[in-house]
């Protein structure tokens, strides 16, 4: 057996069993929600409903509905989609990252964070379906066969990529997500008693055994799926960047963006998955599992992360001073000085300075603070994407079609639908899916386990 | 012909299951198979499992999703409607790859990823509406089961010896005839 090292916190406090886990995992699933749960799912519902009406409203009229205007062409509708699909690269950072670096701390946590990945890159998905104008002729998008002679997509474009960057991303965590759940579907469907429920759990289940050649080929499978999910992501966020980097527009033509766009997005994405599982572990009495050490080293990385977001900031400036280009000073000087500054020194307080308050132990072991923390994190780094894209597109090189910008209630609307079809999706999804790996967990437990890290203690000292 | 007997051995932890495989094997006892509730770290060598091959597999559809990628964008940027995008004409492949290389990258990610886990599903016989492979549903909670099929004289034998490694239960689950093979 796997000994650890004393010094090491354990991960699972408490004397738990095998058994305990299972039950303390089943639990949600089988006993009934919460008020708490029913007045969440409800004011989800609502602003589900509400994004729903206001994009049927956008695909009705066209996409003059929102605030777009001369240079703003997109109003909130990229904004929204590189903030969502940022969000969703901690799931995948969680589960493949640390899983190749062998980071045990993320088997309590790697489940919650998929789901969210997931939901992430649905809500992104809407936006960039929205964004093309005549949602209904985007398979054009795809390089198919088509009655307009020869005409194919242009493979030299970035926002090609995208395509398929983005649909690859998400049917690949879709498939990562659900090999790692088949066991512990599994494990439901062994334990259930309801009929109906031992069905659907049955079917969810596909036949799962756990015999060794299966564990075996299962173990593989997980450590290769990591290994390209790695390289996946940044992929996927870098590629997001080309968008604006290949583009010849002062302040997006920048070779830093790459690298400042995925740690931004590991950034918000760790703060998202705060949020989410500092609610989820006080509701579903999970305490045991999501640790207080699991909260300070996911604000660890959030302090990592938001130092390199915050250095690409300083640099971006230095580089405009540097450059020599009027256009590029003249970005950056609109963005901190001009009619919006006050989004980008939104922007900058949330995202550099906020994040430092975690140096100090008892701030980023504190679930109150950091909780407010995680919401401001994600505030700032919205603005972060409403400064590069509006307050750029206000100032073209034309001043004769300089503007300004302001959200209409269809923007709004959208934005909030997507937030609340996050959360009901995930309400759904934490009362009918096991929301912890507990196979995973089960095979820590004689490691990192609280009560036999003591026991082990114990017996070295005899 | 040959009958023989089905026997469940239960434990309740994968320590002295893993001391009962050894015996088993080494008493030349052969092992058919073992349920754990989590992958248990080292038991493959003991039962006699090889290493799975299915990493294999993924390169080989990685390769196959760069080459099918590659023939795509080659055929339609290249072949079918070479465009000048800004002054950069696409008259042969091999001076445009820098454009070409993130959607090779993608392919690549794409076929690796989602041939390996329908080789893997399709394997293992992962299907909705596959029947419950494990004989004991407790091995999916907290159990850890050894199962054998054995003739009487090894059955007493693999009792003795799974009653002596700690099994919480040996269970006798009836005989099964196994047909010669030809």
């Amino acid at each position: 057996m796997h000994a650890e090292s004393q010094i090491r916190e354990p991960l699972i406090l408490g004397n738990k069993t095998y058994r305990n886990i299972t039950d303390d995992i089943i639990a949600p699933i089988e006993g009934k929600a919460n008020r708490l749960w029913y007045i969440l799912f409800t004011i989800s519902v609502l602003g589900f409903m509400w994004g729903i009406g206001c994009l049927s409203y956008t695909i009705g009229v066209g996409i003059g509905a929102w605030g777009s205007n001369n240079g703003v062409d997109w109003a909130w509708d990229i904004t929204n989609f590189v903030w969502w699909i940022g969000i969703g690269h901690a799931g995948t950072l969680i589960s493949a990252v640390l899983l190749l670096f062998r980071q045990k701390w993320r088997m309590a946590i790697n489940r919650s964070a998929e789901a969210m990945t997931i939901f992430a890159v649905l809500c992104a998905a809407i936006f960039v379906t929205l964004h093309t104008g005549r949602p209904w002729l985007d398979y054009m998008l795809f390089p198919l066969p088509n009655q307009f002679g020869s005409l194919w997509p242009n493979f030299n474009s970035p926002l090609l990529w995208d395509v398929f960057a983005v649909s690859t991303y998400a049917t690949v965590s879709i498939v990562f997500w659900y090999i790692g759940l088949i066991p512990d579907f599994a494990m439901i469907r062994d334990r259930v008693v309801k009929p109906k429920m031992k069905k659907a759990y049955a079917l969810l289940s596909f036949g799962w055994g756990g015999n060794v050649r299966h564990w075996s080929r299962f173990e593989e499978v997980s450590l290769v799926l990591a290994g390209l999910s790695t390289p996946l992501v940044f992929s996927v966020h870098s590629i997001v960047s080309f968008d604006f980097a290949t583009s010849v527009v002062p302040g997006w033509h920048t070779t830093i963006f790459p690298p400042y766009f995925v740690s931004g997005a590991v950034f918000s994405g760790f703060a998202m998955v705060l949020t989410l599982m500092l609610v989820v572990r006080k509701v579903y009495k999970l305490e045991a599992y999501i640790t207080i050490k699991h909260v300070e080293y996911m604000n660890i990385v959030i302090i990592v992360t938001g130092s390199i977001v915050g250095v690409a900031y300083l640099t971006e400036l230095f580089v405009a001073w540097y450059s020599g280009v009027e256009w590029e000073q003249y970005a950056f000087l609109n963005r901190a000085t001009g009619p919006m500054a006050w989004s980008y020194w939104a922007m900058m307080t949330c995202n550099v300075i906020s994040p430092q308050l975690f140096w100090f132990k008892k701030l980023r072991t504190n679930l109150v603070f950091t909780f407010v923390l995680s919401i401001v994190v994600n505030i700032g780094m919205w603005f972060e994407r409403f400064v590069i894209i509006v307050p750029t597109l206000c100032r073209t090189y034309l001043p004769s079609t300089w503007n300004t910008y302001s959200p209409t209630f269809i923007d709004v609307g959208i934005f909030v639908g997507t937030i609340g079809m996050f959360f009901t999706l995930f309400l759904l999804y934490s009362r009918t899916f096991p929301v912890i790996a507990q196979a995973e967990l089960k095979s820590i437990l004689k490691s990192s386990g609280e009560e036999h890290k003591k026991a082990a203690a114990n017996h070295a000292h005899h | 012909m040959a009958t023989k007997q089905i026997i469940h051995g239960i434990f309740s932890d994968e320590v002295p299951l893993l001391e009962a495989c050894k015996k088993l094997r080494t008493s030349g006892i052969r092992i058919k198979d073992v349920f754990t509730p989590f992958p248990v770290h080292g038991i493959d060598p003991i039962v006699g499992v090889p290493r799975t091959r299915i990493a294999i597999c993924a390169f080989i559809y990685g390769i196959t999703g760069l080459s099918l990628a590659t023939l795509m964008m080659w055929y339609m940027m290249i072949s079918d409607w070479p465009n000048d995008i800004g002054g950069k004409p696409n008259w042969n492949y091999y001076v445009n790859i820098p454009a070409f290389i993130p959607i090779s990258f993608e392919a690549t990610v794409f076929c690796a990823a989602h041939g390996m886990s329908l080789t893997y599903l399709l394997r293992c016989w992962l299907v909705p509406g596959a029947k419950a492979k494990n004989p004991d549903p407790r091995t999916t909670d907290d159990k850890f089961m050894i199962y054998l099929e054995l003739n009487e004289e090894q059955s007493k034998k693999a009792d003795e010896i799974l009653r002596s490694t700690g099994a919480e239960e040996v269970n006798y689950k009836g005989t099964i005839t196994i047909e010669p093979k030809y």
